[in-house]
């Protein structure tokens, strides 16, 4: 990939991105696509590890491809190792990367859920999981919103918007399939229709 | 919540395979195509269910979809649940995601290949607005009351979506506001 810097990495420096995604973990509240900005502070201008162009391609990639976005972070670990030039050297960059996000959230949100499922008749549980409801189902839409509006250039881009909403209606009021239209989607595309 | 109305997963392996197959069919995200594949399908949990996990999967830190995964797999099998869960979401599609990432320098520049991604992102976007829109629905029982879910909904979405604060401010403080009204509300 053009622009993309040759590495040497020693111990230090692995255990150092061990770490800094650990401490992100923790930072990842309301979900970890929030934390990207710092991900990019941290491994494109701090460290040098990656170019501009590879940590955006990197989020490009994981949402092209299914399942959750958060695998963009093994992205950015793989394309880390293969910047110090080899596949042996991604695959333990996608291992520190994702162990990392993943380790400290992970123990924390089962502990979390463990109680909260032991307490569910507490008022107060009852009172966080309903007071929130409202809020999390306002920022689905949100984060629909704003995904919709990273194509920002609203005079060409017109019917992508078209698009979002029209799928918005169909999905929200019959029972067809996300699959049918995520092939429409990328069909429209293809040809250059949307 | 009552679990016993509803079907439950079977063992272990059918939560690897079923969380498999959701996080498969997840382009662009899987938030959208778990609430279709929980709710409508599996029926494993109801919409208000979903609300509610929902909520505690977004206030912890971490992926939500994943502290989803963890939270419905311990909820049937303990710990053991958990990790079932959790690597039906991620096993399969980081195999796919690496191999994407290996062949991506190849087909980055062509043009109805970008095109097909931002076709397939913006259903993606309707995706997930179609989610929050059908959730919507669970509201009714709130103890908040529509009206005040309403106003809640409004200025959080404003917040995010317009003003594009971050999202922990307004999960702070508009949800804590949003929880202390929600106790006061319901009786003990």
């Amino acid at each position: 990939m053009i622009g993309a810097p040759m590495l040497v990495l020693n111990f230090a420096d692995w255990l150092s991105l061990f770490s800094h995604f650990l401490l992100i973990s923790l930072m990842a509240v309301g979900g970890a696509v929030t934390t990207a900005p710092e991900m990019n502070r941290y491994l494109v201008e701090q460290q040098h590890w990656l170019s501009d162009t590879q940590f955006s391609s990197s989020i490009a990639i994981a949402q092209a491809a299914p399942g959750p976005n958060i695998l963009f972070v093994a992205v950015l670990g793989w394309n880390i190792g293969i910047n110090t030039g080899g596949v042996a050297a991604a695959l333990l960059g996608v291992f520190l990367t994702m162990t990392g996000l993943l380790l400290p959230s992970t123990i924390l949100s089962y502990l979390a859920a463990s109680w909260g499922h032991k307490n569910r008749d507490m008022r107060a549980v009852r009172a966080f999981k309903q007071g929130m409801a409202p809020i999390v189902i306002s920022l689905l839409c949100a984060t629909g919103w704003i995904l919709a509006s990273a194509q920002n250039n609203s005079a060409k881009d017109w019917p992508l918007w078209l698009l979002t909403a029209i799928v918005s209606v169909i999905i929200w009021r019959t029972k067809i399939h996300v699959l049918w239209m995520l092939a429409a989607g990328g069909i429209l595309g293809w040809y250059g229709l949307v | 919540m009552t679990e016993s109305n509803h079907p439950s997963p079977k063992s272990l392996t059918d939560l690897f395979v079923s969380f498999t197959i959701l996080s498969l069919q997840g382009f662009g995200g899987v938030l959208a195509v778990a609430q279709h594949e929980l709710v409508e399908r599996k029926q494993w949990m109801t919409n208000e269910e979903f609300v509610e996990e929902w909520a505690v999967a977004q206030i912890m830190p971490g992926p939500n979809i994943v502290n989803l995964a963890l939270m419905l797999g311990g909820r049937y099998f303990g710990f053991s649940g958990a990790m079932a869960a959790l690597a039906g979401m991620l096993a399969i599609p980081l195999v796919i995601v690496l191999l994407l990432a290996a062949l991506y320098g190849q087909y980055s520049s062509h043009p109805a290949v970008i095109g097909a991604l931002r076709g397939m992102g913006a259903v993606a976007a309707g995706l997930i607005i179609a989610s929050g829109l059908k959730l919507s629905n669970s509201l009714k029982s709130n103890p908040l009351g529509i009206p005040l879910c309403i106003i809640l909904g409004g200025i959080s979405f404003i917040c995010v979506a317009l003003l594009r604060w971050p999202l922990v401010f307004v999960l702070l403080g508009l949800g804590s506001l949003a929880c202390v009204i929600a106790y006061r509300n319901l009786k003990q």
